[in-house]
Order: structure tokens, then C-alpha cells, then sequence
């Protein structure tokens, strides 16, 4: 299901554990194998729960709740804006709008183009620099007001 | 002085102030627990007494003097000087909100009519009840958007348009079952309950046990097609007939109907079901229920060879009234005694039925028919286990019960699939091992138990005594061995020592393949825990070096001293309800009540006595031995109560030839098995809601099962019955009521002497021993000393003997049978049974993966497997768990009978068959199996046109 080298980071992932906690490491196996795969299928996870002796249901449990986990297909550009309390004080909502106006797609949903994919996430732990926006699970964008959101997505269609 | 425990702590009283006045708490009773038993109810939704406290739901805050938040009663504890308020206008504010709030979740019709928020799913919905008392009317809150129903799973709706997200079901499959199935997905406003990956109910690994539908208290989980909102006629107290486990239950009847069962507080289930004992109810009322004694058509021929269709006695039998029946059937096994000796008759009872009918079947034949040739499913099962314990410790009971697991360091479980087979007991394993109990499993194919287990040792098929020697070789060698115990309380090491020496693990690792150190590992594991419990099944019983088996398990509980204590012990796990009782009773040829030697002077002299009547003092013959006498026509006629050997025995062929040539057979059953449609006269049975009686369980407890129903047509109690042949034999009996029996079996069983019928009535359930009356009953045994002679526990030594029947060229492959969690032995019962019968309705045998592969073979395609002994198509099911080179066959099918491969290969001791290992030929392809799956009996089918 997945290469010997993603197998290869999970075992990594699982030394950082003691042996008999496996599912210690649920949630960089699940990482590790939706960079592989682009996204979380069911038997993905059944495999990952599988490899690390874990309930289906426990994997699933996990990759449902977080943000950062794609339970069906997303596009280039996995675009994720924080939505909570002091984000939303901060713009968020805007920005949320912003993006929905620029790509014409809602939130949940894909470009036909199969480029951008709009997400509403929950804290990302920066609220200094909200409105936060989270792009491919890993590059975090700060301070996304309307104007800034239109420089990004300039720069991501060079 | 010694210092006092955290739980000795934990149990002194704690003085607080509950509404204004003084009560005593503990510190480890979360307040609402207190105020409950003070006459103070507190809105509670997410708690559930036995139930770990979550304390989500907030339905239960109270105010405590001096804190800014309220707090929730269900995970909070008192401490001394505490002042709770539970009914001030700020609590009751808060618990009415909560309840505000989740109403506006509940569909727009309850049972209550339009315009209600209620759970449209049961009638007993907590949530209702609470808004009820507390007068929460309509939620001035919009509703949500409503989920689906999920109707996926035969016995289980899902409709969580009801559900209030209080994770009692996620509790009750995972952390009670074990089942981990259940869980709480997604997040905020779209977090829900989910199967595994989100899938459908009925397509997820659910295993049906319903303990989620019993947590649930909304109806969001409730039992299919409605069965929820049926207002029962009465609820009615008794024991569940499947396993040995021995759960206590509460059918909820309605027009002489089981429509639902709950668990009930045992002390063997303390409330949790399987899906057998929740669901597999409705065979009681199905069509192919016998209503009036059938007599064979004359001129209808006996074949070994025939396939029944239940629903059409017609073809081979006639009805006759009871009368004409009973006279019948006695007149047959009467003239062949008188004319050709006590000893051509023989009679099966059952560890179906309960012990008072198991004691009056055996001194029917003791002292009517006048041998001891009666015997039961006993000696298919655990007959080599009990060999093996009455050898070496003059005791073929268990010595601790299961739930001693949980007072165990060590568990190990060999040769048994509790999950499939006994799901209750399993439960308490599985909880053991999540408390950090270490769990060794032992057995050739890898069961759902090894998800669990810290050391799983998949070894080779039959070779269990060079494992277990291996280890008993280990623990003498490394000194492990407790001298102490083996001193005071053993006879017999020197032979055993000198027997193991040959058994180093280095040498019998190739053998078992198992590797050495593992074996050691394991061996230290069990020897040096403070304390040490083996649990095992069929895996060890069902060879031909059964009682070997058993005694190498006895000889490393006796050299290391676990056994005696609490979380110590040998508990073969027993399979039927009643196992343990019928043998108890007296149901086998070699022994009389309570396990008293036929052959014994004194115990012979003790029944004559005791019955009035001379006595055979020569064992009678075995299952098995009954029918290669009855084949040789030495045994001419047959009584055979509630079993199947015509499926059930090994090699069926050759059963059903011998039951065919049988002069005079009577059978009482509730259907017309295999058995029954070769006798010449059936006698229509009760089911068992249908009669009053007790059994035993496989922890020793004697139970009582309560009457629930009246039976159909003219089917009569068992008990009725067995009197009835018995005065028409020439006995003067008249049992009226199972109580007069049971006073009866008082007098010459001591093990029970102090059990009365009235303290049953009263506690359902006692463990014996139990001499006098007014004892409490004895959960553990051989405390100081064994029941030998001696008072010690006799050391048997044992070597390796090879299956009967070794793969070869021609046929390669190893038959190993056993059953399936949905199918109950011959599946007469759970056949017919709808939701069991949907679940898993075809014959099936599981394969390794990379075998299936191997013959080009996908999931799901027939296959042929047959043996020396006859051929059966079947659908193959992939299984990583069954090692390569075998085939694991459930023999609930009759029509792929298991039992139509096995061999009757008989163990010298216990005279159990090698059901666990014979030799077949597996190939892919042949006519696929005629699908003849009776379905359930709930809502019964038209009858055939012919009928």
C-alpha cells in the first residue's frame, strides 16, 4: 500500500515511542501516508491502522478531526483558512469571503481546474498573525487581508 | 498496625452536606451516586452506573458552596465539609438547559404525535424522561439538519437523528466489549458517531453483541424493525441458553413472544450480552417447530444416507396423540430389554437441557433401562479435560471462575476462541489485558483475542505437549518451579522432572515452531507472576492426546503453585449452558451424581440406596462407543434427548448408519433433526423460555432459569416427558415441578446439598460448592488442599503422541472444526433464528490468503474439501489467521457437515474424538452448496403449499 521508504519514516516516526505504543505515532503515519498518496482513503487508513496494531475506528477518529487530514481528493492548492475566534475578530470571515469571490468555489469545494481547494480550519496556534491561512497542510500564510490574499494568489498562478 | 490501601482510603466515609443536610459519601462515590442513594435524583444523561463517568453531557451540574462553576455530580467527589446544592434555581437552570438544548436535537415526531421533539426510536428515552420530570417543554431552539438512518445492520438500527452524542455506545464497545467498532469522528458541529471508517453498521466489523443498543439512552441504537417501542406484556428473569458463560437475562415478552432480551446484573455477564444471547431468541416460534409426537410410517426405510427438509415430516412420520406416542416409544425400549438385556439400550441426554432433567435422564437409564450407558455432548468437548483434572486433582470442575482474569498478573489462554465462543467471558480477558494483565494466547490459528494478547504463540496443530513441556522444561530448569508448593501439595514430581528432561525448548522448538526463547520467555512470564490463570477450549480437548493436553496444562499450574489463590487456577472454558450441570447430574457412563465412580463399592451401594433399585457397577459406554456397539448390533435401542449425533459426531456417515440400524430410536427434540429422522418415535420438547429449571455455568454457579413462554401446539416439557417413559418403563415416578427434583439431587449431591430452591428463586444464581444451607458458595477452590485422598494433587506426566491422521500427498491439508460466533453446535437453534441466520447464513471455510491464491481460488468461490471419509462444498473465506496448509470449517452446516470429514479417532482416556485435526484434499470448484438457510421464526413464513 505504501513504498518501502514512507514505511520507512513511519518506523521512524514510531522509534520516538515505546514499542508497545505503536499508535503513538497515528498521526505522522497518517501524514507520511497521505503525502504519498495525496489523500486518506478508507483503506489507507485501514492499512495505517494495520501497520501500527490500532482500531480502525481509533484511526479514524483521528483523521477526521484534524484539519490537515484529506479524507477525499483536494486540489493543488489546499487552501485553509482559520475561521476561529480571533481570527474571525481579525478578518477571517472576509477573507473567507475574499477567496470564495476570487476562485468561485465554496468552501468544502474544488476549482474545476482542479487547482484550489477551500477549507475552513481551526486554530492554527497563531493568533498574532490572524487572519491565518494553512496552505498544503505545512505553509503558513499570515495576515490575510483581501489585498494580501490577492498577492498570494497571484504568485501561486506564475 | 498495618497502613491502610488507597482503597481502604477510598471506601471511609466522607461527610457532606447534600441540599442543607449532613449525609455520608465515600471518596471514591461520585456524588450523584450519594444523592441517589439519599432519594435525591440528578438529571444524568452521559452516566451510566458501572460505566467509566465521562461527564459530558453536563445534564447533572450541581452548585458546591465556594466554587465559581457548577460541576458535574457524575465525576466529582465529595470531600468532608463539602456543601452541594442539587435542586438550587442555578443548577436546575443549567440541568434544564442542557436538556433544552439536546431536545431541540430530537426528530420533530415522538410517540407523543406531531409537534413533539422526542425520540421516535423506544419509549424509555432518558432524554424524554428527564425533560418530563424537570418540565422542559417545547425547546425554544431550531432543529438541525437530521442524519440518515443507517438500516444496514439486521439486529441493530442506527437512526442518530435521536443521538445526543453522550458516547455511552463508544464506552460500552470499547471499553466494556472491547469490540472497538464504535467511535466519535469529526468535529464540532458535524462530530458523530461512527463504525469503523465511517462505514455502514451492517457493513462494519460490528459482531452484533447490541451492548451499545443497551447504553443507549435515546433509541439512536436500538433494536431493528421497531422492536424498541413494543410495551412488553412482562419482563421475565432467566439465564441465557447458549454458551457456558452463563449470563442472566430479562426476556421483555409480549403475546407469548420474545420481542427484546436485556442483560442482566449476573455475576458471570454483570449485564453484557453476545449476539447470540440478545438476538438469538426467535427460533422458539419458528414454523418448523415439532407441535405433536410423530410416529415413523411403517414401510418408511432408515438410510444412513439422506438429506432432511424439517418443514416435511410427512414423508417419513405420521402425528399420534401423546398417549399413543408414550406408549410407543416405551413399549420399543422395554421389549428390548426384557428381551436382549439392559445393556442394548443406551440414552443421550443433553447439556442443553437443565440439571434436573440431566439427573432424571441418567437414573432413567441407571435404573430403568438398568446399564450406564447414557452419556451427552460432554465427552465430545471437554471429556479429556475432565479425564485429565480427575486424575490429577479428583475435580473435573474449574478451579477459579473467569472473572478472576482481572485479579491476575499472568493470563494464558490456549486453544480456545473466547470471542467466538464464549463473547462474555472474552470481554473480561480483553478488559484484563487493557488493565495491563499480560495475555499469552496459544493457539494454531491467530483469533481476535491476539489483538489483545502480549505474547501470541501461533504453534503448529497438535503440537500443544511439546509446548507446554517445553515450558514446564524451562521453569524446572531455570528453578522456577515453587518448591514449597510442590512439597506440601503434589505427589509426583520426580516422574515429571525425569519426563521433561527430553523437552528442552531448544530441542522442541522445530516441532511446535515456536522459538526457544519465546518458550522460556513465556514460561518465566506464567512461573514467576504474583499470580497466574490458564484458560482453555476445545483446542486441547479435541485430540486424541486430549487428557495429555490437559495434564501437561495441570503439571505447570501445580509446579509453579499457581493454582488455590484468586487470579490463579485451570478453567477449561465450557461450551454448552449446561455442561457442567449434566455432568455434574450424572449424565456420564462412568459416574454417578457429583462424580461418584460407578465402579466405586461404597458410591454404588450409596445410589442403590438412595434410587431403591440394584445397581450395574460396570461403566457404560461412550458417544461414541454407543454407536460402533449399536453399528454391531449389540445396542438395539435408543433414547436420545435434545441432541443431534447424526450431525455433531465424527465421521457422520458412519453415525448415521449406526443410528439406522438402531431397532427402536426415540428421539425428543424441538425440531426434526438429522438424529430424529431416523427414530421411530419424536417427541415434540420444550425450548428453554419455555420451562423452568437451573444450570450450571462454566464458573460453577447453579442458575435459574424462569419460564417465559408456553410452548407451542402439544409440545411438552422435557421433564413431563422423561416421567412419562419413565412409569411406562416400570418406574413409580412423579416429579411434578423441577423443585421436587431438585431437592431430590440435593440429598445425594453434597457439592449442592446447601443450595435451596427458594434462595435460587430469590438470588438466581449460586456458585458451589455449597453444602449448607446458608453458605455463601465458593468462587475459588483447592484453597489448602486438594479433594484426593492424599489432599495433594497428583503430577501426570506426559509424551508426545501424534495426531491420528497426518497429512499427506494425497491429502495434504489439516481439518481443523470449531464454530462461528452467530452458530450455536448443530445450529438447530440459531439457524433458525433470523438475525443469526442473516448474519451469517452460508457454509463457509476460512484459508489462508496465499493458499487460496495458491489453487487460483478468490474469496467467496466453492471449494471441495473432502477427507477418507466424505466430501463437502463450500465457500471459501480468506483468514490470515488460519495458518497455511489447514482449513478451519464451522459444524453448524449440515449441508457441508465438518462432521462428514472428521475422524473418530477416540483419545484412550476421555474418549473424546479428534474433532481439532484430520487430513483432507482441498480443491477449487464443485457444485456449490444447496442453499437451504432456514431463516428466523419471529414472523413466521406461509407454509408450503404442500404442506
Amino acid at each position: 500500500m505504501l513504498s518501502a521508504e514512507a514505511l520507512q519514516r513511519i518506523d521512524r516516526e514510531l522509534a520516538k515511542y515505546p514499542a508497545e505504543r505503536r499508535e503513538s505515532g497515528v498521526m505522522a503515519a497518517l501524514a507520511i501516508a497521505q503525502d504519498e498518496k495525496g489523500h486518506l482513503t478508507p483503506e489507507l487508513m485501514a492499512f495505517v491502522a494495520e501497520y501500527l496494531g490500532m482500531p480502525a475506528v481509533a484511526v479514524e477518529e483521528v483523521a477526521s478531526f484534524y484539519t490537515m487530514y484529506d479524507l477525499a481528493p483536494v486540489g493543488r492548492y489546499k487552501l485553509c483558512v482559520c475561521t476561529n475566534l480571533p481570527c474571525a475578530l481579525r478578518g477571517a470571515t472576509e477573507a473567507v469571503a475574499h477567496l470564495q469571490r476570487r476562485l468561485g468555489i465554496g468552501l468544502n469545494e474544488t476549482t474545476p481546474d482542479g487547482r484550489f481547494t477551500l477549507k475552513e480550519g481551526e486554530c492554527f496556534g497563531a493568533c498574532g498573525d490572524a487572519p491565518v491561512m494553512l496552505v498544503n497542510n505545512k505553509k503558513m500564510v499570515s495576515f490575510m487581508t483581501p489585498e494580501a490574499l490577492d498577492r498570494y494568489l497571484a504568485e501561486l498562478a506564475k | 498496625m498495618d497502613r491502610a490501601n488507597p482503597q481502604q482510603l477510598a471506601a471511609l466515609p466522607v461527610e457532606f452536606k447534600l441540599n442543607g443536610r449532613t449525609v455520608a459519601g465515600r471518596a471514591d462515590e461520585p456524588i450523584i451516586e450519594t444523592a441517589r442513594r439519599h432519594g435525591i435524583a440528578i438529571p444524568h444523561l452521559c452516566y451510566k452506573p458501572g460505566m467509566r463517568p465521562d461527564g459530558n453531557c453536563r445534564a447533572c451540574v450541581v452548585e458546591i458552596k465556594g466554587e465559581r462553576v457548577l460541576a458535574p455530580s457524575c465525576c466529582r467527589y465529595p470531600q468532608d465539609g463539602m456543601e452541594v446544592t442539587t435542586d438550587s434555581a442555578r443548577a436546575v437552570g443549567a440541568q434544564k438547559m442542557v436538556l433544552e438544548l439536546l431536545l431541540a436535537d430530537m426528530p420533530e415526531a415522538g410517540p407523543e404525535g406531531p409537534g413533539q421533539r422526542a425520540s421516535p426510536y423506544t419509549r424509555e428515552s432518558k432524554l424524554d424522561a428527564w425533560a418530563r420530570k424537570l418540565g422542559v417543554g417545547r425547546p425554544r431552539f431550531p432543529a438541525r439538519a437530521q442524519p440518515r438512518a443507517d438500516l444496514s445492520h439486521p439486529a441493530i438500527a442506527v437512526n442518530l437523528d435521536a443521538c445526543i452524542q453522550c458516547t455511552r455506545c463508544v464506552r460500552a464497545c470499547r471499553e466494556e466489549q472491547a469490540n472497538d467498532v464504535i467511535g466519535y469522528a469529526f468535529r464540532g458541529e458535524h462530530a458523530k458517531i461512527v463504525f469503523d471508517l465511517d462505514d455502514p453498521m451492517g457493513e462494519s466489523s460490528c459482531v452484533g453483541c447490541g451492548e451499545c443498543v443497551q447504553a443507549c439512552p435515546t433509541g439512536a441504537l436500538a433494536p431493528a424493525r421497531g422492536a424498541g417501542l413494543v410495551v412488553a406484556d412482562r419482563k421475565v428473569d432467566s439465564v441465557c441458553p447458549y454458551c457456558g458463560v452463563g449470563c442472566l437475562l430479562t426476556y421483555h415478552v409480549k403475546d407469548n413472544r420474545i420481542v427484546q432480551v436485556q442483560g442482566r446484573d449476573g455475576p458471570a455477564n454483570h449485564g453484557r450480552l453476545c449476539v447470540k444471547g440478545r438476538y438469538g431468541f426467535d427460533y422458539v416460534a419458528h414454523r418448523h417447530r415439532l407441535t405433536k409426537p410423530l410416529v415413523r410410517r411403517p414401510g418408511v426405510p432408515k438410510t444412513g444416507s439422506f438429506v432432511v427438509d424439517p418443514g416435511h415430516w410427512q414423508v417419513a412420520f405420521r402425528e399420534a396423540s401423546w398417549e399413543e406416542a408414550l406408549d410407543l416409544a416405551a413399549r420399543g425400549l422395554r421389549e428390548i430389554r426384557d428381551r436382549h438385556g439392559a445393556k442394548a439400550l443406551a440414552g443421550f441426554g443433553s447439556a442443553k437441557g437443565t440439571n434436573e432433567e440431566a439427573y432424571l435422564f441418567q437414573k432413567l437409564v441407571r435404573t430403568g433401562f438398568g446399564s450406564n450407558n447414557v452419556d451427552h455432548c460432554t465427552r465430545l468437548c471437554h471429556a479429556s479435560s475432565v479425564a485429565a483434572l480427575m486424575e490429577g486433582v479428583s475435580s473435573g470442575a474449574v478451579s477459579n471462575p473467569v472473572r478472576d482474569v482481572l485479579e491476575a498478573e499472568v493470563v494464558l489462554v490456549i486453544g480456545s476462541n473466547p470471542t467466538v465462543n464464549h463473547p462474555v467471558a472474552a470481554t473480561w480477558i480483553k478488559n484484563a489485558a487493557r488493565r495491563g494483565v499480560k495475555l499469552i494466547v496459544a493457539d494454531p490459528r491467530r483469533t481476535e483475542l491476539a489483538r489483545h494478547a502480549t505474547h501470541v504463540l501461533q504453534f503448529n496443530p497438535a503440537t500443544d505437549v511439546a509446548l507446554l513441556n517445553a515450558m514446564i522444561h524451562a521453569i524446572v530448569e531455570e528453578g522456577l518451579a515453587d518448591a514449597a508448593f510442590v512439597r506440601n501439595r503434589t505427589s509426583g514430581y520426580d516422574a515429571l522432572r525425569e519426563s521433561v528432561r527430553k523437552y528442552s525448548p531448544e530441542a522442541r522448538a522445530p516441532v511446535c515452531g515456536i522459538p526457544a526463547p519465546t518458550i522460556r520467555a513465556v514460561a518465566r512470564l506464567y512461573a514467576t507472576a504474583r499470580a497466574a490463570m490458564i484458560l482453555w477450549g476445545m483446542g486441547v480437548s479435541q485430540h486424541v492426546h486430549g487428557t495429555d493436553n490437559a495434564r501437561c496444562l495441570i503439571a505447570l499450574a501445580l509446579v509453579t503453585g499457581q493454582i488455590g489463590r484468586p487470579g490463579t487456577g485451570l478453567h477449561p472454558l465450557r461450551g454448552q449452558n449446561n455442561v457442567q450441570g449434566a455432568s455434574d447430574a450424572g449424565l456420564i457412563p462412568m459416574f454417578y451424581p457429583d462424580y461418584q465412580r460407578v465402579d466405586n463399592p461404597e458410591a454404588n451401594a450409596r445410589f442403590e440406596r438412595f434410587w431403591g433399585r440394584a445397581l450395574d457397577r460396570q461403566p457404560g459406554l461412550t458417544v461414541v462407543e454407543i454407536l460402533n456397539a449399536a453399528q454391531k448390533g449389540a445396542i438395539r435401542g435408543m433414547y436420545v434427548m435434545g441432541e443431534n449425533p447424526a450431525l455433531s459426531d465424527p465421521d457422520v456417515a458412519h453415525a448415521r448408519a449406526a443410528l439406522a440400524t438402531l431397532d427402536h430410536l426415540v428421539v425428543q427434540d424441538l425440531f426434526l433433526t438429522e438424529t430424529a429422522y431416523l427414530a421411530d418415535v419424536v417427541l415434540p420438547a420444550t425450548a428453554w423460555p419455555e420451562k423452568d429449571g437451573t444450570v450450571t455455568n462454566t464458573d460453577r454457579m447453579v442458575q435459574l432459569g424462569r419460564k417465559a413462554l408456553e410452548p407451542p401446539g402439544e409440545a411438552r416439557a422435557d421433564l413431563w416427558i422423561i416421567n412419562e417413559i419413565a412409569r411406562r418403563i416400570g418406574l413409580d415416578w412423579r416429579y411434578a415441578h423441577p423443585r421436587a427434583v431438585f431437592d431430590e439431587m440435593r440429598g445425594c449431591m453434597d457439592s449442592i446439598a446447601g443450595i435451596t430452591w427458594e434462595r435460587l428463586e430469590r438470588d438466581s444464581s449460586v456458585t458451589y460448592p455449597c453444602e449448607n444451607e446458608g453458605d455463601a458458595g465458593t468462587p475459588v477452590i483447592f484453597t489448602t488442599r486438594f479433594p484426593t485422598a492424599t489432599g495433594r494433587a497428583r503430577l501426570v506426566p506426559a509424551d508426545i503422541v501424534p495426531a491420528a491422521e497426518r497429512p499427506d500427498r494425497e491429502y495434504p491439508f489439516v481439518l481443523i472444526t470449531g464454530r462461528q460466533l452467530e452458530h450455536w453446535h448443530t445450529g438447530a437453534m440459531t439457524r433458525r433464528a433470523g438475525v443469526l441466520d442473516a448474519l451469517e447464513p452460508e457454509p463457509v471455510a476460512s484459508v489462508h490468503p496465499l493458499d487460496l491464491a495458491a489453487w487460483d481460488a478468490q474469496p467467496g468461490e466453492v471449494i471441495t474439501v473432502a477427507s477418507r471419509r466424505g466430501s463437502i462444498t463450500l465457500y471459501a473465506r480468506a483468514d490470515e489467521g488460519t495458518p497455511r496448509g489447514a482449513v478451519f470449517i464451522p459444524f453448524c452446516y449440515y449441508e457441508a457437515a465438518a462432521n462428514a470429514l472428521t475422524n473418530p479417532a477416540l483419545d484412550p482416556f476421555g474418549k473424546i474424538p479428534e474433532f481439532k485435526y484430520c487430513a483432507v484434499r482441498v480443491t477449487r470448484g464443485g457444485a456449490p452448496p444447496r442453499r437451504l438457510s432456514f431463516g428466523g421464526g419471529q414472523a413466521p413464513l406461509p407454509a408450503p403449499a404442500d404442506a
